[in-house]
């Protein structure tokens, strides 16, 4: 998954970079899965490996992009950059291998998990009021993608 | 009725009065007079009627401030103010003089207010005034007392003020407050010395309680001088005297009543009061002294030169008043004082009264060098204004006589000095009266309006000769020992006496000799003493420097620090740190989440990495 | 070695730098809104983790974060769907997907 990560990050053609994503995102429900949660991998596939990507790869004919020329380099924003990320990667390691209650493995399951049951009760009654405001929030977003894709805006 | 019911009408009945002549008058000139005149005549009758009767014992009181019950028993800020009356011999008499003077003189307004403008408020005013007089003459505390010396400055001004259009009386009604005001810090400063060593306000309790000035009695002649300095301004000593002549603006019937009888004696009053304890401060004493006797002596070397009617009339109190406070300073009882008081208001109110007549004759002229040979034209003012003269002078079987010659004697036992200065006021005093009375009185007209002079309605003419019965009678010990307790001095020098009748005698022929032929100016001419001895304009330039500076200063504080600093500082602040904060709109996306990113990691590291 | 939740969650971490990789160091807009992907992604794993990794006292995993999970992926496809019709409409007046040409909005 991380290959697939860096593909996405430095290959020069956009529609390499689509399908690195798309590789990743497989491998990401791949990780769910060894974690139980079977419900949440499927989602993955279905959602982001399937619509989200899909939109992507329309975009990316849509618009016709080309593989990226390359411009002059910014050496400082780049330095700049390196950095930034050097920095943030030691903190995490630093930080996760501190904190003992990190070190443990896996605690058993008590049983087989039935997890779309689950999820699904969880969802729906502790927290019904949020899964609304998703509802609206889609609407909103559908909406709005409409507006902004008119030729002619008013 | 009560007797203590009666002190508080006589208190009340005047202000009551005030505000209903201020509802009511515009229903006619008779109803405002009317009323004031009622008013007064009520509370002069009740007066009387509490003379015959008994000194009240137990304090006659409304509980009004009182700190006890906040700060405990215990504490040393105990702050104890009653509304309280109190009836001795001391207020008796002078509720006597101020009430049955007040009558005499609202009676006599009728007359001459008639032609003049603002007539229902006058008469408010005058009520307003007596209820403020009656109030210091009736106070049994030092605060109730301040209270209502600040309303008789209050009605002063306003009386004074009575012609605010003109711009000489609105400056002198404003200059009189001004000066009142300055005394008045003294004396509040003094009430609070005062209180602190003594821990009480009221009168009595103070003058028991002079124990506690034990450890520093220097403190107690500090707070009799600084108390003393509410005497200074409110019967114009010097310094503080400017104000008194210039508060000849108003009319006369206020100059007679106020700035003659009761108001500017009222300091004196309010030293007689606290007369034990300004005995036990022999500083005090001192400095009280000197300033009565140069107050006497200055004031008539400015008088011999005035020209006003009216303002000579104004020295001549200043000067008496200075007797007054030098008696207070050489008796050894608050009757020393407090007689002569007793006859001066009697003779200067009758004195300013005839002064009125005069003017009202000669159509509101009060320049004597425009007056001449009104005798026979005025025969009753003529002969009410020499009484009155007479009796201020001193001349023998006259009141003022009697009063006057007790201070001088006092004084003799006292110091030397003081004893030269007061007699030498009385050439003075002899030569100015006479001066006027010759000028006015006798020789030829001067001006058309002094020959077509015709004498004043009865309606101001009895007055005159009520007062002047008082004037001739009052000081003669049949009388005055109904209302006043005095002593004469022992062991007086031989010389005493006729050294004073034979100054009196040099002042009166002198002046005589000097203006007998007088033409239409002033023969003798000293310009110091017309100039009021450059004392005036000493003020004038004084204010005008301390004002100018104080304006120049805050000018340069509001354009260099208010303006300067705060406003414009803060403006270009605002704005300068703005410019700089516009550069960090970069318009590159990457650029902000780099800093995006260096900010999360720098949060993360001082949270975690440094625990 | 069975991995332990400190695996997981450095995998979650170095996702997510990958994520800023692209964010940071790509002028083509559309390979920064991947990155975007990527982070989010980055953060339902760990998510993810800390749900298997804290039980309930049933025994079960602990399913607030997955519900957690669930909102995420469902506002994120959202987002995307939104951010390609902004690009679309900007590529439509700039004709560019170069991020250095999006600078008008500076001082």
């Amino acid at each position: 998954m991380l290959a697939a990560g860096l593909g996405v990050v430095f290959s020069r053609s956009p529609v390499n970079s689509a399908m690195c994503l798309v590789l990743a995102f497989v491998a990401l429900a791949a990780l769910f899965i060894t974690l139980d949660a079977f419900f949440i991998a499927v989602i993955q596939v279905l959602v982001y490996a399937g619509a989200v990507m899909v939109l992507f790869l329309f975009i990316i004919m849509l618009l016709d992009l080309k593989s990226e020329r390359t411009r002059k380099l910014n050496i400082p924003a780049c330095v700049g950059g390196a950095l930034v990320i050097g920095g943030f990667v030691g903190l995490l390691v630093k930080v996760i291998a501190s904190n003992p209650a990190f070190q443990a493995t896996k605690p058993a399951l008590s049983g087989p998990v039935d997890d779309v049951h689950a999820v699904g009760m969880t969802l729906f009654l502790d927290f019904n009021m949020p899964f609304q405001i998703i509802g609206v929030l889609l609407l909103v977003a559908t909406v709005g993608v409409v507006l902004l894709s008119k030729r002619q805006l008013d | 009725m009560t007797p203590q019911s009666a002190a508080w009408f006589i208190l009340f009945t005047p202000l009551v009065m005030a505000v209903v002549i201020l509802f009511i008058g515009k229903l006619g000139k008779p109803v405002s007079s009317g009323l004031a005149i009622a008013g007064a005549a009520f509370t002069c009758v009740l007066s009387w009627w509490l003379f015959a009767g008994a000194d009240f014992v137990d304090p006659v009181r409304i509980e009004w401030i009182d700190f006890g019950k906040l700060v405990g028993a215990e504490s040393p800020a105990q702050f104890y103010v009653p509304i309280g009356l109190t009836i001795d011999a001391l207020s008796k008499v002078m509720l006597l003089v101020v009430t049955t003077i007040a009558t005499l003189v609202f009676i006599y307004s009728v007359g001459y207010m008639a032609t003049e403008e603002g007539y229902t408020r006058f008469f408010a005013a005058l009520s307003l005034f007596l209820f403020s007089m009656l109030g210091i003459v009736l106070a049994d505390n030092f605060v109730m007392m301040f209270i209502f010396w600040e309303l008789v400055g209050v009605s002063s001004f306003i009386l004074i003020g009575h012609y605010f259009g003109k711009d000489s009386a609105a400056e002198a009604c404003k200059q009189a407050f001004t000066l009142n005001r300055i005394g008045d810090f003294g004396f509040m400063l003094g009430i609070l010395v005062f209180w602190f060593v003594t821990g009480s306000v009221i009168f009595s309790e103070v003058g028991s309680s002079l124990g506690g000035f034990d450890e520093a009695p220097i403190w107690l002649n500090v707070a009799v001088i600084l108390v003393f300095c509410g005497t200074v301004g409110k019967s114009a000593q010097l310094p503080l005297h400017v104000w008194l002549p210039n508060s000849m603006e108003g009319p006369t019937p206020v100059s007679s009543l106020l700035h003659a009888a009761t108001m500017v004696a009222a300091g004196i009053y309010m030293l007689a009061r606290i007369f034990p304890i300004v005995l036990a401060a022999p500083i005090a004493l001192e400095v009280i002294g000197w300033i009565g006797a140069l107050t006497c002596f200055v004031a008539g070397l400015m008088a011999i030169q005035q020209n006003d009617i009216k303002r000579i009339l104004a020295y001549s109190t200043i000067s008496q008043l200075g007797y007054m406070v030098l008696g207070v300073a050489v008796g050894p009882v608050w009757g020393i004082p407090m007689f002569h008081l007793f006859t001066h208001a009697f003779f200067k109110c009758l004195l300013f009264l005839c002064a009125g007549s005069v003017i009202v004759g000669m159509h509101h002229k009060q320049d004597i060098w425009e007056m001449g040979g009104l005798a026979k034209k005025m025969p009753i003012t003529f002969l009410a204004m020499v009484i009155g003269t007479l009796a201020l002078i001193g001349c023998p079987f006259f009141a003022g006589s009697f009063s006057k010659d007790l201070i001088i004697e006092y004084a003799l036992g006292k110091s030397m000095l003081w004893y030269w200065i007061s007699a030498g006021a009385v050439v003075l005093t002899a030569a100015y009266m006479t001066r006027l009375i010759v000028v006015v009185f006798f020789g030829a007209p001067r001006t058309d309006h002094a020959r077509k002079a015709q004498e004043s309605s009865l309606i101001m003419t009895v007055p005159l000769m009520l007062l002047s019965l008082a004037a001739f009678g009052a000081g003669y010990p049949i009388i005055q020992k109904q209302f006043i307790p005095i002593t004469h001095p022992e062991n007086l020098a031989w010389w005493a006496h006729p050294v004073i009748l034979g100054f009196l005698v040099l002042g009166v022929v002198s002046a005589i000799l000097i203006y007998r032929r007088a033409g239409a100016k002033d023969p003798v001419s000293i310009p110091a003493f017309a100039n009021r001895l450059y004392i005036d304009d000493f003020y004038t330039w004084l204010v005008r420097w301390a004002q100018d500076g104080t304006a120049s200063l805050l000018g340069w504080v509001d354009r260099w620090i208010i303006e300067g600093v705060g406003v414009q500082f803060t403006a270009k602040l605002t704005w300068s740190v703005g410019f700089a904060l516009r550069f960090l709109q970069f318009g590159n996306i990457q650029a902000y989440v780099f800093f995006f990113g260096a900010g999360v990691v720098a949060l993360i590291y001082f949270l975690f990495a440094t625990t | 070695m069975a991995p332990t939740l400190a695996h997981y969650l450095v995998v979650s971490g170095l996702l997510f730098t990958l994520g800023m990789t692209a964010v940071l160091l790509r002028r083509n807009i559309l390979i920064i809104f991947m990155g975007l992907e990527l982070m989010l992604n980055a953060a339902n794993l760990s998510l993810v983790s800390f749900s298997r990794f804290n039980l309930s006292p049933a025994g079960l995993p602990a399913y607030d974060a997955q519900i957690l999970v669930f909102f995420i992926i469902t506002v994120a496809a959202a987002e995307v769907a939104v951010g390609l019709a902004i690009i679309v409409a900007l590529y439509r007046s700039l004709q560019t997907t170069h991020v250095e040409d999006l600078d008008t909005l500076k001082f």
